[in-house]
């Protein structure tokens, strides 16, 4: 990657918007900032194709955190070094007809598809505990649902355009639900809190559901909003655009 | 120990400190003090580190009783403060005996108090941070009648001063500084010049996630997908409706519409401080280390040379 060339955009006064070509160039340029990070950077907040650099005016300037960015050596990150996590699936989810339906594969063969290839959590955002996994299956990428759920119980793993995901805690989504896992991806009492951090490799593994009752799932609502429902759906979020809510 | 007992919370009080930052790896936004300057105002009056935790009043209404002598502070939106019925001043170290109720009204401008006990609120931190964030339900619980706060031991600094001015809180109109973009290019100039020229109203979807406003549609200048990207508090950013929501503490860590300009971190708090029938202008400043203000700022008269300093202009009031 050049980084003479990259997009270098203002996010206010205290913020920088680096577009790259592509999420392995952003999650390059992430680990070289990451590992050495500018004087004054407080935050780096890597996407799909953008890292978002917040920085404290009182310890650096736009100038010199752009600096920063064009002088770093960005290498692309191995993504087989990271920490593996097995993922038991029951893969009995509301969306499964209609993925098949999109991508031309039998049900089984979706499940074959997402159980078949070793994914790797490339960054947060949705939610606490949240990753946005890739590197699977070329063949399962698929739209997201054309209307959003208000409710995703949770544990629900789930597929929009090339990423795969898993709901930490049940809360609106407009993914196309696969299936569901017990296994507790977000617990703040655990250190660290997170069971999918960026780099972290993800396996699915089909799990028995002889008692597969479970869509309809129990927990409580996830709750603590100032607001009420949530409408609009935001593009490319696993959920609606939780923007401004009710009145306060 | 000294406790705080909660006797009314008012329509929203939480816990607030200065965030968490540093955690979008994991989905966690900063959250933090929606209007930061009158937390670190309330904090440095009563002799604490600024980043204490203190209660964030929403549009008044709360009240507590102290267990033990404490010093306290209010700051933030100018709300009538009665300890045992007798008025007292904002912005100002308030001695108060064993057994005093506080109270906050309704303020007479703005929307967020900021009650400071010295010692700071010690109630469990959630990733560094004792603030409540209520996008992601992190952090404590919204506080309700009958809660002790914990308040911890008092620091080694004294308060230095008896009193001190808040910032200026607007009534009915409030010019916030902008900086254009990252993507005001997916904007049409007219929507441009809408956004710089035209005001906005704050409509009653006001929390401390964001702020939707009404006013002129602002619409794009090409159909297109917008990856996700990183989101901040204060970026305007605009929905499929036109209608941009102005992103507070509590903002989405990535969103997927395209912002238009982001407000001057220095004016954030300001915008914490709008409360619904408000009026909004924005007027643009020059990009920190660009060589000229972005190219559509040329069509609106607000156009200013460069940054400004110092608070927002505020409208008829404060």
């Amino acid at each position: 990657m050049d980084t003479t060339t990259l997009r270098v955009l203002p996010c206010g006064d205290t913020g920088l918007l680096v577009e790259s070509a592509g999420l392995d160039d952003v999650l390059a340029l992430h680990a070289a900032l990451d590992a050495d990070r500018p004087a004054g950077v407080v935050d780096l907040v890597p996407a799909a194709r953008t890292l978002l650099l917040r920085f404290d005016p009182a310890r650096t300037g736009a100038v010199a955190v752009e600096r920063a960015v064009r002088e770093a050596n960005p290498v692309a990150v191995a993504r087989s070094e990271g920490e593996l996590v097995e993922i038991p699936v029951v893969y009995d989810g509301p969306d499964l007809a209609d993925v098949a339906h999109h991508t031309g594969l039998s049900e089984r063969d979706v499940i074959a598809e997402h159980t078949g290839c070793e994914w790797t959590v490339a960054f947060g955002g949705f939610a606490p505990g949240f990753g946005y996994l890739t590197g699977g299956s070329p063949r399962l990428e698929v739209p997201r649902r054309g209307e959003s759920r208000t409710r995703v119980p949770t544990g629900s793993v789930a597929l929009a355009g090339t990423f795969s995901g898993v709901y930490p805690r049940a809360s609106p989504g407009g993914w196309q639900l696969i299936g569901r896992t017990d296994l507790v991806t977000w617990d703040v009492d655990r250190d660290p809190p997170a069971l999918l951090r960026p780099g972290v490799r993800v396996r699915f593994v089909e799990a028995a559901g002889p008692e597969a009752t479970g869509f309809e799932a129990t927990e409580p609502e996830a709750t603590g909003f100032e607001g009420t429902e949530p409408e609009a759906a935001e593009r490319g979020e696993p959920g609606p655009d939780r923007t401004a809510g009710g009145g306060s | 120990m000294t406790d705080l007992d909660v006797l009314a919370p008012g329509p929203l009080a939480t816990v607030q400190d200065l965030g968490r930052p540093g955690n979008a790896g994991i989905g966690v936004g900063a959250s933090g003090a929606a209007d930061r300057g009158s937390l670190r105002l309330a904090n440095r009056l009563v002799g604490n580190e600024e980043d204490a935790a203190c209660v964030e009043v929403t549009f008044g209404g709360f009240a507590a009783r102290t267990r033990t002598p404490v010093t306290i502070a209010v700051t933030g939106a100018p709300c009538p403060v009665t300890v045992d019925g007798r008025g007292a001043a904002p912005n100002s170290v308030l001695r108060l005996p064993a057994g005093a109720e506080i109270r906050l009204a309704a303020p007479v401008r703005g929307l967020r108090s900021y009650l400071a006990v010295r010692g700071g609120l010690v109630v469990p931190a959630v990733l560094g941070s004792r603030s409540t964030d209520l996008l992601s339900g992190l952090g404590p619980q919204l506080l309700r009648a009958g809660d002790v706060l914990p308040v911890g031991p008092p620091p080694a600094h004294f308060p230095v001063v008896d009193g001190a001015p808040g910032r200026p809180i607007a009534a009915d109109e409030v010019t916030l500084r902008v900086v254009t973009g990252p993507r005001d290019d997916w904007f049409s100039s007219r929507a441009l010049h809408a956004l710089l020229t035209e005001p906005y109203t704050v409509t009653s979807e006001c929390d401390r996630v964001g702020v939707r406003l009404d006013g002129p549609e602002l619409g794009r200048a090409s159909v297109g997908e917008l990856p996700s990207e990183g989101m901040v508090a204060g970026a305007l950013q605009v929905p499929p409706s036109g209608k941009p929501t102005l992103f507070l503490a509590d903002h989405p860590v990535t969103g997927g519409y395209p912002v238009i300009a982001v407000l001057v971190a220095s004016d954030v708090d300001a915008a914490a401080q709008l409360r619904p029938g408000m009026r909004v202008r924005f007027a643009p400043v020059r990009a920190p280390g660009r060589p000229a203000p972005a190219a559509p700022a040329r069509t609106g008269p607000h156009r200013s040379g460069a940054p400004s300093s110092g608070t927002p202009s505020s409208g008829r009031s404060s």
